[in-house]
């Protein structure tokens, strides 16, 4: 079975201005799905809680980082990172399917029971969804 | 203006708790489904349920399970052509952002309106 592992040598290759972008995106995404929310109504401004906002910036930055570690073996990297991109966009492809059965918690259970009681539930089975479903691809 | 500046510093650190955690985390794949969080929704549905009232905010939850069954479109599809062409994550990325658009609002035309 494969292992889970936390490396947190990450920490250290991530500059600072990475971090900077993606709390930028994120902070601007969320505040542009309230201005449409504003403008259009909740129906529209809801499809923005699930935009891939800081998509691009995470396999950038996954990519860049695969192909500097092979770079620094000596190695041609530009395909290591392309792939590395593309399996954590694969494992983000599973976890939207946790992300679907959040927002479905949600719209369910929000109007008749408290806010942050649905909130922790659904984020709890967005986790143990997608979790799920990673292990069964993995097993297959 | 206060709100948007409230929603703008919420919604970074969340999206940031979580991007942070995908970096952590081992192997690639699992790492991945730390991309797809809820972070946005989690930032927004909060304020917008104590704000707006309950019901506004399930409403935004309905029309989100239609922008996750886009973000499952635009995911596997992107990792797909990043797995077959020798395409940059960059412009694979955002050149496909119009494909979440159309997902998204084809399913709320055709489900939601």
């Amino acid at each position: 079975m494969m292992q889970i592992k936390v490396d947190l040598s990450v920490l250290g290759q991530t500059k600072w201005y990475e971090y900077a972008i993606r709390f930028l995106f994120g902070g601007i995404i969320t505040g542009v799905a309230g201005l449409i929310a504003q403008r259009f109504g909740p129906g529209i401004g809801g499809l923005f809680l699930a935009f891939p906002a800081i998509f691009p910036a995470s396999a950038t930055l996954i990519e860049k980082h695969e192909r500097q570690k092979k770079e620094k073996e000596g190695l041609q990297g530009t395909q290591r990172g392309r792939e590395a991109a593309s399996i954590d966009t694969a494992g983000s492809a599973m976890g939207s399917i946790g992300l679907s059965v959040f927002a479905l918690l949600v719209w369910q259970f929000l109007p008749r029971h408290s806010t942050w009681i649905v909130l922790t539930a659904a984020t709890a089975a967005w986790l143990s969804v997608s979790v799920l479903i990673w292990h069964i691809r993995k097993q297959a | 203006m206060s709100q948007i500046l409230i929603r703008f510093l919420i919604g970074g650190a969340v999206v940031s708790v979580f991007a942070v955690l995908g970096d952590l985390l081992k192997p690639k794949s699992f790492a991945g489904l730390f991309g797809a969080a809820p972070s946005v929704a989690l930032a927004t549905l909060g304020l917008t349920a104590a704000s707006e009232g309950a019901s506004y905010a399930a409403t935004e939850a309905r029309s989100m399970v239609a922008g996750a069954v886009a973000f499952f479109a635009y995911a596997s599809f992107v990792s797909w052509v990043m797995m077959n062409y020798k395409l940059k994550a960059l412009s694979v990325t955002i050149c496909s952002i119009p494909l979440w658009l159309g997902v998204a609002f084809g399913l709320w035309h055709l489900w939601l309106k």
